[in-house]
């Protein structure tokens, strides 16, 4: 059925925040850790100075201060140098724009109005952020009634038009240099508040924040300290996007006589004194206007390219990767599309040498590195490891959703009898659609909030099985039921949000149960639950198992949740299976030291409680830092140099698992192992 | 140290028919030197329990106490709090020795504050060389490592952990819960330890209270709670316990057993509390 396409395509489109927890291509945990790895924020500055638009800004920006710097003292002779005899001249060699009416050279004009008018912006953005950050901190010194007072007030602010408010403070402040700049920069004030009050909000809600006040840290303090460092870097953006419109509204004072006055000169001064003659000396006007455009330009395309390093940050810094090629997934022995005679004809999925990659900075990073598992129809699979393992994109990579950069091979990945490699894209999602179901962690995300529970369900039966409208709304409330919530009739007619936790994730459950499943993956489906819902979720991917003999594959960091359910379980480290082996060998004859330990490290109802708990010392490999021998090795009492020097194959452990190590089975130190902290 | 005491605390959301009363009337007691645990599923009012203690929710009635006297919600706090989730409850732009540091009380000369941040590393069984680290640069254990030296560092009489297990890999959980029973043991800490995880709460705590929407429904010797469940909802709470990789075949044995008919709890229409079936213990 087709969880998969439904709910995928959801995923896709909704672009879901918590998704990106399970899907690392966009920033799960894994990615958390590496992205500090690789992008350092002066790194992130670089690379993005190397795009195009970045180097494009850095260029303008570079050249517009270097004239604001320079062209006062290079060319203040010629700008101001009054020539009566060549007034208002056209361009000439000598007068590249002509001249004024006083036959002064407007090219060397417009160079050193450079300075000014720079400066005013700039001044006049201060302005608009200093007033604004002060309105949008005032809600956390003043508490929340005055706070809710300056709230309302930026609000009805920025209800204004900026030009109106910016118009009304000129005629108050009076036609000057230092009205005008007051005039604009007020006038910005209140989008400035606006963001500033939103921001903070958002990082006053955040736990460090909490933390700090429960130590007894002041307001002001807390504002200086915490808050103001971590919105600085979005508002430098803004700001500096800002004065490149601050820059035209000064210009459009000036050009309207209530900015700078004679003798002192900007581009909007210039511009309206070129503007009576525009009819024959059009560059008058126009060179001026040319120059704010360019400068403008400048500082909107510098807060462009910042604002994106730091939107990129959090995907891994700026990788540029040629558009990946199909990967080769059919490179397996079996002919394509035929069901091939060496499996069981019970067998469900089969992977080999199952391959995820991202590109990262420095050459490919591989999270998932050569898995391979056959699954039978209404056998259980768990699947275990840390965060960070990749057990999750294992999942995703089987069910064909690593989207790019990100790329997928694999020696063999047979599903229902069929190499999924050598199907077409609507094969594929044929096949997906209708045979796969898959449930992930949080069902708020998977479910689409604003379509009514039974609606989404009957989707799926409309687009896969082409049933009518009636039919499908009668089979969504069937299986609702199915997946026991009570009054399906009515609990169809309403919508995710009205939903328990629980009943959501029976709703996704339900959803892949529309059709006739071969297959569930089951991603995390009880972590973000309470206990008692999470039994009810669990006793329900039990029976449907059992009821349709349907291949389970539950994947999960809870050990005792996957020995609830499974028969069989694989422990995932590093990107790898290190042990598979059957559930009732899991507490006493697991064989890998990695499993014993993670299963020793977990307190149950039977813990000693006068000992402290084993711990696994060290801490998880980074993707990407994997050490050439085994990747448990740093952490593992019982390594040696083989373990060190050499990555040992997963192969039968004699019993009826397989396992990954060079001294499976040898006894860990002590009885139980000892407590070491990293 | 201290004795913290809730006394028929009621916290209540929003104004009129809206409003949602998170908390109701609720007295409990975390005795002098000891781990209480508190346990109850999400919505059931845990963490505004522990919320309201420390002074970032309002109360609407009741008191908390400190040693009988009303906890100081200005200057120098004797109650400290650690948070579930330490990547967000350590601020990214500060070192984690800034962050152990600003906690520290004034009384301390400025000379000897540093000494302090790298006690209290020590103490938490991190390298004191980590101080100059960003939260960034250390793992989830260590960073709630960090979160509870940070707490520490205010000189508390009582700690609150608020499901500070909860966001770690299991592999590094045992850390962390090893730290808590040794700080407790070697300080004399009184803590209350709120979680939704049976075992975890087991393992750490003496005495275990459980909340059930916004009240308190049972409480007692951890021991006895959970082996003699009286309310109908501990009860429902023990059953689901997973059995855990540990008992081996009896789990895939269990696995056989009917599922249970369970009607889910909707936080729009709650069901009767009494009106739970008890099922029989595992």
């Amino acid at each position: 059925m087709d969880a998969t396409s439904t709910s995928l395509d959801r995923r896709r489109r909704a672009g879901a925040p918590a998704e990106a927890e399970d899907s690392p291509p966009a920033a799960g945990r894994p990615d958390l850790d590496l992205d500090v790895v690789a992008a350092p924020s002066g790194h992130r500055l670089w690379a993005a100075l190397r795009t195009p638009l970045g180097a494009t800004a850095a260029g303008l920006l570079g050249l517009v201060l270097l004239t604001a710097l320079l062209a006062p003292l290079l060319w203040t002779g010629p700008a101001e140098a009054i020539d009566t005899s060549n007034i208002l001249a056209g361009p000439s060699a000598q007068h590249w724009i002509g001249t004024d009416a006083l036959g002064r050279d407007l090219f060397s004009r417009v160079l050193v109005a450079t300075r000014l008018s720079v400066l005013l912006a700039l001044a006049a953005t201060g302005i608009a952020v200093g007033v604004g950050l002060i309105l949008g901190s005032a809600p956390v010194l003043l508490g929340p009634t005055a706070g809710q007072a300056v709230a309302w007030l930026i609000g009805v602010a920025v209800a204004f038009p900026g030009l109106l408010l910016a118009l009304f403070f000129a005629v108050i402040f009076g036609a000057s240099q230092t009205g005008a700049v007051c005039a604009i920069g007020l006038a910005g004030a209140p989008s400035f508040a606006r963001l500033c009050h939103t921001m903070i909000a958002g990082v006053m809600g955040r736990d460090f924040v909490a933390a700090a006040r429960v130590g007894g840290i002041g307001r002001g303090r807390v504002l200086i300290r915490h808050v103001l460092p971590n919105i600085a870097e979005p508002l430098v953006v803004q700001a500096t996007m800002g004065a490149g419109s601050v820059l035209l509204s000064f210009a459009g004072l000036s050009f309207l006589g209530l900015g700078v006055k004679a003798p002192a000169y900007d581009w909007g001064r210039l511009m309206n004194e070129g503007l009576s003659g525009i009819f024959i000396h059009p560059l008058a006007a126009l060179g001026p206007g040319l120059a704010v455009v360019l400068a403008g330009l400048a500082f909107n395309l510098t807060g462009e390219t910042a604002a994106r390093s730091l939107g990129l940050a959090a995907q891994g810094g700026f990788v540029s990767l040629a558009r990946p090629q199909r990967p080769a997934r059919s490179a397996g022995p079996a002919p394509a599309a035929v069901p091939s005679t060496d499996e069981p004809a019970r067998t469900v999925l089969t992977v080999e040498g199952l391959e995820v990659a991202f590109p990262g900075p420095a050459g490919p990073l591989r999270p998932v590195r050569g898995v391979s598992f056959s699954l039978a129809a209404g056998q259980a699979l768990g699947l275990v490891g840390e965060s960070g393992s990749g057990k999750s994109l294992t999942a995703l990579a089987v069910a064909q959703l690593i989207e790019p950069p990100g790329q997928v091979e694999a020696k063999r990945l047979r599903f229902a009898g069929t190499d999924l490699g050598a199907l077409g894209p609507r094969a594929q999602r044929h096949l997906l659609g209708t045979s796969l179901a898959m449930v992930f962690q949080d069902p708020m995300t998977s479910l689409n909030p604003t379509m009514r529970v039974g609606s989404q369900l009957a989707e799926v039966s409309r687009q896969h099985y082409g049933l009518r409208r009636r039919a499908a709304w009668r089979r969504a409330v069937e299986r609702l039921a199915a997946v026991r919530i009570d009054q399906s009739e009515r609990r169809a007619r309403q919508y995710p949000h009205e939903f328990s936790g629980g009943m959501r994730q029976r709703a996704m459950i339900g959803m892949g149960v529309m059709g006739t499943p071969r297959l569930i993956i089951a991603d995390e489906p009880t972590t973000a639950l309470d206990v008692t819902v999470q039994q009810q979720v669990l006793d329900l991917l039990r029976s449907i198992r059992r009821q349709d003999q349907v291949a389970l594959w539950l994947i999960s960091h809870d050990v005792s949740v996957v020995a609830e359910v499974c028969d069989r379980v694989m422990v995932m480290y590093a990107g790898r299976i290190v042990e598979e082996l059957p559930i009732e060998r899991l507490r006493h004859d697991a064989r890998h030291p990695y499993t014993r330990l993670l299963v020793a490290a977990v307190p149950d109802m039977t813990t000693d409680l006068t000992a402290p708990l084993p711990t696994i010392p060290g801490r998880p490999v980074e993707v990407g830092q994997t050490p050439p021998g085994c990747a448990f090795a740093p952490r593992c009492p019982l390594a040696g140099a083989l373990c060190r020097s050499s990555d040992p194959e997963l192969e039968p452990d004699g019993a009826d698992g397989r396992v990954a190590c060079w001294r499976a089975g040898a006894a860990l130190p002590g009885s139980e192992p000892a407590e070491a902290m990293p | 140290m201290s004795r913290l005491e809730f006394d028929h605390v009621t916290v209540r959301f929003g104004a009129g028919r809206a409003a949602l009363t998170a908390v109701d009337q609720v007295s409990l007691t975390v005795p002098s030197g000891q781990i209480v645990g508190l346990v109850g599923e999400s919505g059931s009012g845990k963490s505004t329990l522990a919320r309201a203690a420390v002074g970032l929710v309002k109360l609407q009635s009741g008191r908390v106490l400190l040693d009988g006297r009303p906890v100081p919600t200005s200057g120098r706090r004797p109650l400290q709090m650690v948070f579930q989730d330490p990547n967000s409850s350590l601020d990214p732009r500060m070192t984690v020795g800034e962050s152990i540091r600003e906690i520290i009380p004034p009384s301390l000369p400025a000379a000897q504050r540093w000494g302090e941040v790298r006690r209290l590393l020590d103490l938490v069984h991190l390298d004191p060389a980590r101080a100059r680290a960003y939260p960034s640069q250390l793992s989830g254990g260590q960073r709630q490592r960090v979160a509870l030296a940070r707490a520490l560092a205010g000189r508390p009489e009582v700690v609150i952990a608020d499901e500070i297990t909860s966001s770690l890999d299991v592999s590094i959980q045992g850390t962390v819960l090893n730290l808590v029973r040794e700080l407790q043991a070697e300080l004399g800490l009184s803590i209350l330890f709120i979680s939704h995880n049976l075992a975890v709460v087991r393992y750490v705590a003496a005495s275990v209270a459980v909340m059930y929407q916004g009240r308190i429904v049972e409480s007692g010797p951890t021991a006895t709670v959970l082996t003699r469940p009286d309310h109908p909802y501990t009860r429902r709470l023990v059953a689901a316990i997973p059995a855990g990789p540990r008992s081996g075949p009896a789990a895939a044995a269990a696995g056989d057993a009917p599922p249970a008919p369970a009607s889910p709890t909707t936080p729009i229409r709650p069901p009767d509390p009494s009106a739970h079936s008890p099922r029989s213990l595992p």
